[in-house]
């Protein structure tokens, strides 16, 4: 059994996973692989999930070894934000040719890793596997391990090929490799008593600046993010934490996991999307930061803050109260954001007409129930057909979706809200939800509506004809 | 004749490249109720798919084998299967086009064979042509996959024929003309009283409308009984050198004559496509393409002053560079700066001293100086760092609206982009005038050098 496979299988029964913790010990030895269908299915592979977890460290240089596809299909795609290096941005690949498969592309893959060092000198490089060079057994961690020792610069194998399972598998994979070779390779400068962790925060168009003066405003030092908007030396320093927040639901629990056990680094799972979800946050990090020893007033002082921009948060949104009551919600997405954002949107009023359970946890689905107090609107799989025909049939007044989905709402001349990753309004944090909500009040009230839904004149002397002939 | 300069780095920075899999599929796109079908993994087809939404901003179908690391080492005969019959039961479409990937390549399997096989054991596909274009990822790029997708639908589909339909005319459309184009070009040979079967014909399915229904395969493109007709038709045009294959393909399964435009924009390319219009159809050229060809004219005398000796950066797939190249060529601009991103014949044609086939880093590296970038999205991070304008052309374009409607061919094609490539040359002109003092007019004088321009280079994300 290979390296890969023991760690792959290692992830699927995910100890700290919600879904593996409901299972009974049967099923959860069997792991949670489902196999794909050929010709039915959608979604990224292990290596899209690596690159998405890990790309935005962003004074790093990522390396893609492998064929043209895998990043000249792909680069410059994803929508997060750095604050200054833009290193992340440029894409690297050894792009393999015909010589490389017949011969093995590790020496091109060490000659790439030195032309990097050479003209960008990052502070570190990732090397993400792909299928092709996995299958011919090119051996990226030796070629990594040559290289950073010749080098002197830390050169990073991500080993996640696509073949190698789904695109939430591939994140894991992503997390893996920082756990094995960059977290507490390095020390902060300094520690405080209120330094925590962020992990599976992606500053996705630069929303985690929503929400980082809240933790300033206490005092909070987010001493590293996995990994939106993160220097290299952040990660590699990010063991001395006192406390950790899991984000985007089970994307890496395993950092969360194994840092608890190796560093002693507790954490809870929240989220930054809706009013009483960053409340929840806010107050649970104070707890856990001064039962860590951080400064007993902590938690006082975020009830304060807490108040005062839950306050600011419901004054803004009262605003859209009257223009949004009684709207009907199609929400199509899944994990975390299905619970927290249909608090939030039936907080204004609107009314959930439907809501994907796609990529939810047990919990995720519990909580959709208590805030609905039905499961009446709990689907799992939505074919663009019947979504088409929802929205064709007028059964809802906007769709919340990913973009993948956005020609489906658009084509049936619905208005539409981007809601996932490759979204381009920031919708985390108190000013995130309310981001949200003008944004749906912004789509549902464009004047384009009525217009395009207008029938052409000749279709509508055809309506009248077919009328009179009905009355004949 | 331009000097080919192939790159030496192990590295390839900022991708100009896409692989030729998803060339293929766009090209299988192109069809009526088709679905491309990539064999390899299932991140293969999510990386095209993502990127054609982006472009064309539209639904895009396209599925997957979803082969595994165990799968990709025993053979993917059972999950072309099992693909094929599920996209049949979902979707009956008229076509699957089925690409292979690197994996699929490197390990050998032998899908002309397992179709036959499954075709062998499944009655239920009948009704359903199959067309496989072999497409490893590490050979050549996007163009050389759409190439190899048409060869292969000329190949598997297009019977030989005895009848001959003197009015019907073949198109064989390369992947740089956008439905806009390709609508251009039919209204066109239909202007002269002749019926055009364009293969593939993006501007049926892509073009941006609103379909009556939602299904899972295109809606709209080449017919599935046209493209059996075209071994009838009197005379097959290929346009872009990329064609030239599956032209001569065709030419010889039915003896269809063969006549190749390098490209369709400019004044002497579309005089030569109006000559050849009206000799095959016998039909005067009409009145309102003499018209267009005065306003081109009238075009080029305006613009000229705004063209003339203006350097322009050019990295783009070959036969769209080859046609830029000559546009700027033609209105007296000088292309200093050619890249490609990957070999072809056609690049010995391209207008400029040197071709590179690289990527957009030597792109960033040699258009210093220039005063206007052409490529794709993926330049902006380019033309911010260079502060150099960037004019988008070529896939993908997911930064600026209407890219599927976009028209450089014909008189009226060239005619309006002559206006939109002269504005932003205008556009600096005015910047550079507002720069300009008694002391710079000197100090130009001297030293013969520009002041700075501070272009309005259009970056961001």
């Amino acid at each position: 059994m290979s390296a890969l496979k023991q760690r792959i299988d290692s992830l699927l029964i995910e100890p700290g996973c919600a879904t593996n913790q409901g299972k009974s010990d049967k099923a959860r030895k069997e792991g949670c692989k489902k196999p794909l269908t050929p010709g039915a299915a959608a979604g990224g592979c292990a290596f899209d999930g690596a690159k998405i977890a890990l790309q935005p460290v962003v004074d790093v240089a990522h390396l893609v070894h492998g064929p043209i596809a895998c990043e000249g299909n792909s680069w410059d795609s994803r929508h997060v934000y750095s604050s200054s290096p833009q290193t992340y941005r440029t894409g690297f690949t050894t792009d393999m040719g015909e010589f490389d498969v017949i011969y093995g592309g590790e020496k091109r893959l060490y000659r790439a890793i030195k032309e990097i060092i050479d003209r960008v000198n990052p502070p570190a490089v990732f090397v993400y596997q792909t299928c092709l060079p996995a299958m011919i057994g090119d051996d990226v961690e030796g070629v990594c391990r040559a290289a950073s020792a010749k080098f002197g610069t830390p050169v990073i194998p991500v080993n996640a090929p696509g073949f190698a399972g789904s695109k939430n598998l591939g994140n894991k994979l992503g997390g893996e490799a920082l756990l094995d070779h960059v977290v507490g390779t390095m020390e902060p400068e300094f520690t405080t008593p209120c330094d925590i962790n962020l992990i599976g925060e992606y500053n996705v168009v630069g929303e985690f600046w929503q929400v980082k003066p809240l933790f300033d405003e206490l005092g909070i030092r987010v001493l590293a993010t996995f990994c939106g908007d993160a220097r290299y030396k952040d990660i590699a320093s990010s063991h001395r934490a006192k406390a950790a927040i899991m984000l985007c639901s089970q994307a890496l629990i395993n950092i969360a996991r194994k840092m608890h056990e190796r560093y002693d680094i507790p954490f809870f799972e929240g989220s930054f999307y809706g009013i009483a979800d960053v409340s929840d946050c806010l107050r649970k990090i104070s707890q856990l930061l001064v039962e860590r020893g951080a400064p007993a007033d902590l938690p006082a002082r975020a009830e304060v803050l807490i108040a005062r921009e839950e306050a600011r948060a419901w004054a803004r949104l009262e605003h859209y109260k009257a223009r949004l009551k009684g709207k009907r919600v199609l929400l199509f997405t899944g994990g975390v954001k299905s619970w927290s954002v249909v608090s939030a949107l039936q907080e204004v009023g609107m009314e959930i007409v439907g809501t994907s359970m796609r990529k939810s946890t047990h919990n995720d689905r519990a909580k959709v129930i208590e805030i609905m107090g039905t499961d009446a609107h709990m689907f799992d799989e939505l074919p663009p057909r019947e979504m088409y025909r929802m929205l064709k049939e007028s059964k809802a007044d906007v769709m919340l979706s990913g973009g993948r989905s956005q020609f489906v709402a658009l084509k049936a001349k619905t208005p539409w809200v981007e809601i996932n990753q490759e979204r381009h309004h920031a919708l985390a944090g108190y000013d995130g939800i309310v981001n949200l909500v003008a944004e749906i009040d912004k789509a549902l009230y464009n004047p384009i509506w009525a217009q395009v839904k207008q029938p052409a004149p000749w279709e509508i002397e055809e309506l009248e004809l077919r009328g009179t002939a009905h009355h004949g | 004749m331009a000097e080919i300069i192939a790159g030496k780095k192990a590295c390839t920075v900022n991708p100009l490249k896409m692989s030729a899999p998803i060339g293929a599929a766009l090209a299988f796109l192109g069809m009526d109720r088709a679905v491309p079908l990539l064999h390899g993994s299932q991140g293969c087809t999510a990386f095209g798919l993502v990127l054609f939404v982006r472009h064309f901003r539209e639904t895009i179908p396209l599925q997957t084998t979803a082969m595994s690391e165990v799968t990709t080492i025993l053979g993917g005969q059972e999950n072309i299967e099992q693909a094929l019959l599920n996209i049949k039961k979902r979707a009956n479409p008229a076509l699957i086009g089925l690409c292979s990937t690197g994996i699929t390549e490197a390990k050998g399997d032998d899908v002309g064979g397992f179709l036959k096989s499954i075709r062998d054991r499944h009655a239920e596909l009948a009704g359903t042509e199959v067309v496989f274009a072999p497409t490893p990822d590490f050979i050549g790029g996007f163009s050389d996959g759409w190439a190899k997708a048409v060869t292969a639908m000329v190949d598997a589909l297009v019977p030989r024929s005895k009848v001959r339909t003197p009015w019907q005319v073949n198109i064989l459309a390369g992947c740089h003309l956008t439905p806009g184009d390709l609508e251009e070009i039919r209204e066109t040979v239909e202007a002269f009283g002749l019926t055009a079967i364009i293969l593939p014909d993006i501007s049926g399915s892509l073009d941006g409308h609103i379909p009556e229904t939602f299904l899972p395969h295109t809606l709209g493109g080449t017919r599935m009984e046209d493209v059996k007709r075209m071994g009838e038709s009197a005379l097959t045009i290929a346009i872009g050198e990329q064609m030239r294959p599956a032209a001569e393909l065709l030419e010889k399964k039915t003896g269809v004559p063969v006549r190749v435009f390098e490209r369709l924009n400019g004044l002497a390319a579309c005089d030569a496509f109006m000559a050849l219009l009206s000799d095959l159809s016998e039909n005067e050229v009409p009145s309102k393409y003499k018209r267009q060809r005065s306003q081109l004219q009238d075009a080029m005398l305006d613009g000229h002053f705004y063209f003339g000796e203006q350097k322009v950066a050019i990295a783009a797939e070959p036969d769209l560079l080859y046609a830029l190249s000559h546009f700027f060529a033609d209105m007296g601009a000088q292309v200093t700066c050619a890249v490609a991103p990957q070999d072809a014949p056609v690049l010995t044609r391209v207008a400029a001293d040197t071709v590179r086939i690289g990527d957009l880093q030597d792109f960033e590296d040699h258009a210093a100086g220039c005063n206007l970038l052409v490529t794709h999205s993926h330049g902006r991070q380019a033309a911010a760092r260079l502060g150099i304008p960037l004019l988008r052309a070529g896939l993908p374009t997911f930064d600026r609206l209407g890219v599927a409607h976009k028209l450089t061919v014909g008189y009226r094609g060239t005619r309006d982009f002559i206006f939109e490539v002269g504005n932003v040359f205008m556009e600096q002109l005015h910047a550079h005038e507002q720069h300009i003092t008694p002391a710079s007019l000197r100090a130009n004088a001297t030293a013969a050098s520009a002041p700075a321009v501070d272009a309005p280079a259009c970056a961001g994300h």
